[in-house]
C-alpha cells in the first residue's frame, strides 16, 4: 500500500522520519488529514495534537504551533515544540493556559494576537478536558 | 644564573600549567563533537525552513503590502548590531576577532551619519565593547547561567529585537558571529537577519506541475513565518558561535600545551647544565684542596 514520508522537525532536532499511513495535523483553520498523494499544500499550525497513524496504532504528539508542508515527497512538520502526549502532565497544560489567559487580558495585545490565544486557550483546554 | 632551586620550581610550575592546558583541550574537544552535533541536528529544520521561505518570498518580493520584516522599513538609517561571543576566554583570538568586525562596521556606519545600537550576547563581547562603546549598549544578555544552549534562548533574543523593529527602533538588523568553517578555521560574520534576506541556493521542491495550496492565506503564512525564521537565524548564529568557540578554545590550549612542553624542555636543559656546573664546580675545589696539601 502506498504510504506517506513523514518528517517532524523541532529546531533541535529532527523527531520522526519515517513512512506513515496517515497524520491529521491541528491547522489554524482546522484540523486536516494528509493522507498519501495529497495535493501540495502550507499551511501554518495552531497549539495542538498531530496524530500519526501506521498500521494499528497511532501515535498524539503536541505541537506548540508550527508549519506544515506537503510536497511530492511527503509531509513536513516544523514544530516550535514537540511533546508526545503521554509526556504531557496536567501541571504544563494548567500553565499554558495561564499564559494564554494573561495574553488575552493583556490589554496592550492587538486583535491578532488576542485570536491566536484564544485558539490557544481552547486547544490547551480541549486538550485537557482529553487527558 | 638562577639557582638549582629555582629552576626546579619554576619547571614544576609549567608542567602544573601544562596539564591545565591539556585538560581545557580534551574538555573542549568533547565540548566541540557535543556541539557539532547539535548544529547537525538543527540543520533539517533550518533548510526547510529556509526552503519554504525562498518559495514564499519569491512571490512577494515586488508586492508593496509585503511584511515589513521582508521589505524594510524603507530606509536605512538606525542599524541593530546583535554581537554574539562566547562567555569565556581561553579561546585565541576568537571573541577579539569577532568584536574587531563589529568595530569596524560600528566605525563605518559612523562615519556615514548613521545611528547604531549595540546588542552583546556573551560576557566577553560586553566586556570588549562597554569600553568604547558602552552608551550605545541597549541591552545584553549572556548564558552562564544555561547549560546548553536551545531554541528558547535564541527566540528570546529575537523576540526582542523584533519588538523593536516594531516600535520602529531601528531599520536593519545584523548579527556577528563565529562561523564555523573547520576545527582550524572560524571566520567571524556579519549577517542580516531584518528585514529578512532571502536565503540564497535553497531550492523549492519539485512538486511536478501542481501549484501549492495555502492555508490560510499566502500573505498570513509569511507573516507568521517571517518571526520564526529570525530566530532560526539567530539559534543557528548561536550553534555555530558555540562549535567556533570550542574550536577555537581547542587550538589555543593545544598550542599552549605545546609550548610548555617546549619550555620544560629548555628548563630542563638548563637545569641539567646548573647541575652538571656545580659538580665540575665542586670537583674542582676538592682537586684543588687535595693538591694544597
Amino acid at each position: 500500500m502506498n504510504k506517506l514520508h513523514f518528517n517532524l522537525v523541532s529546531p533541535e532536532k529532527e523527531l520522526i522520519s519515517e513512512d506513515v499511513d496517515m497524520v491529521e495535523a491541528p491547522g489554524v483553520e482546522g484540523n486536516f488529514g494528509v493522507l498519501p498523494n495529497h495535493a501540495p499544500l502550507m499551511a501554518v499550525l495552531a497549539p495542538g495534537v498531530v496524530k500519526v497513524r501506521n498500521g494499528g496504532d497511532e501515535r498524539r504528539i503536541f505541537v506548540r504551533g508550527g508549519f506544515a508542508e506537503v510536497t511530492p515527497l511527503g509531509l513536513t512538520i516544523l514544530a516550535e515544540e514537540a511533546i508526545p502526549v503521554a509526556d504531557l502532565s496536567r501541571e504544563m497544560i494548567a500553565e499554558r493556559i495561564k499564559w494564554a489567559e494573561e495574553d488575552l487580558a493583556d490589554a496592550d495585545a492587538t486583535l491578532e494576537t488576542k485570536m491566536a490565544a484564544e485558539t490557544t486557550l481552547a486547544r490547551m483546554k480541549e486538550l485537557q478536558a482529553a487527558l | 644564573m638562577p639557582s638549582l632551586k629555582a629552576l626546579k620550581n619554576r619547571i614544576a610550575s609549567v608542567k602544573s600549567t601544562k596539564k591545565i592546558t591539556k585538560a581545557k583541550q580534551m574538555v573542549a574537544a568533547a565540548k566541540l563533537r557535543r556541539a557539532e552535533e547539535a548544529a547537525k541536528a538543527a540543520r533539517p529544520y533550518t533548510e526547510r525552513m529556509e526552503a519554504v521561505l525562498a518559495n514564499l518570498s519569491a512571490s512577494a518580493k515586488d508586492n508593496p503590502n509585503a511584511p515589513k520584516l521582508l521589505r524594510g522599513t524603507g530606509q536605512e538609517k538606525t542599524h541593530l548590531m546583535i554581537v554574539a561571543t562566547a562567555d569565556k576566554g581561553l579561546c585565541g583570538a576568537f571573541n577579539s576577532s569577532i568584536v574587531r568586525l563589529a568595530r569596524e562596521r560600528i566605525v563605518k556606519l559612523q562615519s556615514e551619519g548613521k545611528t547604531v545600537k549595540i546588542v552583546t550576547v556573551g560576557r566577553k563581547g560586553n566586556d570588549q565593547l562597554k569600553r568604547l562603546y558602552g552608551d550605545l549598549i541597549v541591552w545584553k544578555t549572556d548564558f552562564t547561567q544555561v547549560r546548553s544552549i536551545g531554541f528558547a534562548q535564541a527566540q528570546e533574543i529575537a523576540d526582542k529585537a523584533l519588538d523593536m523593529f516594531d516600535a520602529g527602533e531601528f531599520d536593519v538588523a545584523t548579527i556577528f558571529y563565529g562561523k564555523f568553517k573547520s576545527v582550524v578555521s572560524q571566520v567571524p560574520t556579519a549577517q542580516q537577519i531584518i528585514p529578512a534576506v532571502a536565503p540564497e541556493g535553497a531550492t523549492p521542491p519539485d512538486l511536478k506541475g501542481a501549484v501549492y495550496e495555502y492555508e490560510p492565506e499566502e500573505a498570513d503564512i509569511l507573516k507568521a513565518l517571517l518571526p520564526r525564521y529570525a530566530a532560526v537565524q539567530v539559534f543557528r548564529a548561536l550553534l555555530e558561535n558555540v562549535a567556533s568557540e570550542q574550536a577555537a578554545s581547542m587550538t589555543a590550549m593545544d598550542n599552549a600545551t605545546r609550548n610548555a612542553g617546549d619550555m620544560i624542555d629548555g628548563l630542563t636543559l638548563q637545569y641539567n647544565r646548573a647541575r652538571q656546573a656545580q659538580i665540575t664546580k665542586e670537583l674542582i675545589e676538592i682537586i684543588s684542596g687535595a693538591e694544597a696539601l
